[in-house]
């Protein structure tokens, strides 16, 4: 790269994704500076967490080219997979913990498993960031089918962080939580990344959300970036399709696939 | 779409592709399986899980298995003045056949769909990507160790299970059809060879491989919610079931065909 500015974080070029005769990602275009938040925001079935699954090998792009630390990561195998997914963490929709495994155990995993960590030194590490989400010591026995929502949701944020991951993904992290904790889930959220120095890409339809996590805000329409610009922007983009989905309007450029009788 | 021969194209591609992907499956599996490192305490829990939880299944089918083998064998061979020859026929179907055959689709019913539906359930609520997301390869942490503790189970249980039956056989022989305990016994290892007891373990032992093979692979692949988890767990224990038909011939083919 002969550009003077930064090499970006985290960046998609011309990311094509198709499943059977439905295209689902028509050519992203997308960059993440180190240390930014970048919040996708777009509707259901837009392709974004398709998107998130394309950096981590879980589905692999049709074309195009996906760059950490400006490395192609795309078809990585064996060990250099391992060393690239090291660098990531992510908080899935449905918070995804193991239920077969307590929650410190969740929390401790990526630390045994991935990196190999004795036990009770992870079971130290995996306390102290319950604590950082505001979870007591007494919850690292109790099984996650035993936590209400909210909870399962920051045990399953404690656990993407746990391992001090340099960029984040967070997977429409308040979907399903009541606005009180949903606000919560944002701080904690922005708390983390902050403290983590990390990187956060993050997808959601929550406008409120979106507002309090991002530093930069882009659009997704069907499976194009068709919109990005500071999280201060957003309401004077000048642009339809993005006044139409933060105002939360059935009228407008974007039509659902709804039948009218 | 009424085209027979595009429907006759249609399956046999998805046919193909099934095989394609099983096969790949297959490779991926051994490959761990073969490779270290191992998760013991995983393969350990897996062990107690398959091996010990399955035994009174295995133990009652077995059982029964060896009692009414005595009875029918004691009627069909009374009829030509054979009824001697009922603890040797006992206790050859029982290794050979019986004891790794029915147990393998005993435990196919109990543990392939245990697998299928614990693996489905984690796939549909992404708890195999969270596996992936914390730098652990799924071969590795959760079909490995079912496949190498249920490979290595299986023979166990089928030689309680041989046991058993013999027993089942010796008590109606002895207690119903009037034989005397001492010759009963020596007719039974008089004319038991190795190989019927070794061939049996091996069979138990591919057919543990067979079970939680279809077991992972059809809960890996479940996609759709509660709807495909169900059918995940069906499509394990008919196609575990089947292959260990299938393997049964072949085994025995390999063994015994002059």
């Amino acid at each position: 790269m002969t550009d003077p500015a930064p090499v970006p974080k985290l960046a998609f070029r011309g990311v094509k994704k198709h499943f059977g005769r439905k295209v689902v990602l028509d050519g992203i275009d997308l960059s993440v500076d180190p240390g930014q938040s970048l919040v996708v925001i777009g509707g259901s079935g837009t392709g974004k967490s398709v998107m998130l699954k394309c950096v981590l090998g879980i589905l692999r792009p049709d074309a195009g080219a996906i760059c950490v630390d400006g490395q192609n990561v795309v078809g990585l195998r064996g060990r250099a997979r391992d060393e690239m997914l090291g660098k990531f963490g992510m908080l899935f929709q449905g918070s995804a913990l193991f239920d077969s495994l307590s929650v410190w155990q969740n929390v401790a995993f990526g630390l045994i498993q991935g990196r190999k960590m004795p036990r009770s030194e992870a079971q130290d590490i995996a306390m102290e960031n319950l604590g950082r989400v505001g979870l007591g010591p007494d919850v690292g026995n109790l099984y996650p089918a035993e936590l209400s929502g909210g909870m399962q949701k920051r045990v399953a944020l404690a656990r993407a962080i746990a391992a001090k991951p340099e960029i984040i993904f967070f997977d429409e992290p308040t979907t399903g939580l009541d606005p009180i904790m949903a606000d919560v889930i944002n701080e904690l959220i922005v708390e983390c990344v902050k403290d983590l120095g990390a990187t956060a890409l993050s997808i959601t339809h929550d406008m409120a959300s979106a507002r309090k996590i991002a530093d930069r805000i882009a659009m997704i329409y069907k499976g194009r970036i068709i919109w990005s610009g500071s999280r201060a922007e957003i309401d004077d983009s000048g642009n339809p399709y993005v006044d139409q989905f933060i105002h939360g309007r059935a009228e407008g450029p974007i039509k659902m696939d709804v039948l009218k009788p | 779409m009424t085209n027979p021969v595009a429907a006759v194209g249609r399956v046999t591609l998805a046919f193909m592709a099934t095989t394609g992907r099983l096969a790949v499956f297959t490779g991926q599996t051994l490959r761990h399986c073969l490779q270290p490192p191992f998760y013991g305490r995983l393969i350990l829990r897996q062990m107690v899980t398959i091996g010990y939880f399955s035994l009174p299944v295995v133990g009652l089918t077995a059982l029964f298995t060896g009692m009414v083998l005595a009875l029918q064998i004691y009627v069909g061979s009374s009829r030509f003045n054979a009824a001697s020859a009922v603890a040797t026929i006992v206790v050859i179907g029982i290794t050979r056949e019986l004891g790794p055959v029915l147990g393998g689709l005993m435990v196919a019913g109990r543990v392939s769909a245990a697998m299928a539906a614990e693996l489905g359930t984690m796939r549909v609520t992404e708890q195999i990507d969270a596996l992936t997301t914390l730098s652990t390869n799924p071969f590795k942490y959760l079909i490995a160790p079912r496949v190498i503790a249920a490979t290595l189970t299986m023979p166990c249980l089928v030689l309680v299970a041989d046991i058993i039956g013999v027993m089942g056989g010796y008590v109606i022989g002895t207690q119903k059809l009037g034989f005397n305990y001492g010759s009963y016994l020596k007719n039974t290892f008089d004319y038991l060879e190795i190989i019927d007891v070794v061939s049996g373990l091996v069979k138990a032992a591919a057919f543990g491989f067979i079970l939680s093979l279809m077991g992972c692979y059809h809960g890996y692949h479940s996609r759709g919610g509660a709807q495909g988890v169900g059918q995940a767990t069906t499509n394990a224990v008919v196609s575990a079931s089947i292959l260990i038909l299938v393997a049964n011939y072949l085994i025995t083919e390999l063994f015994f065909a002059r």
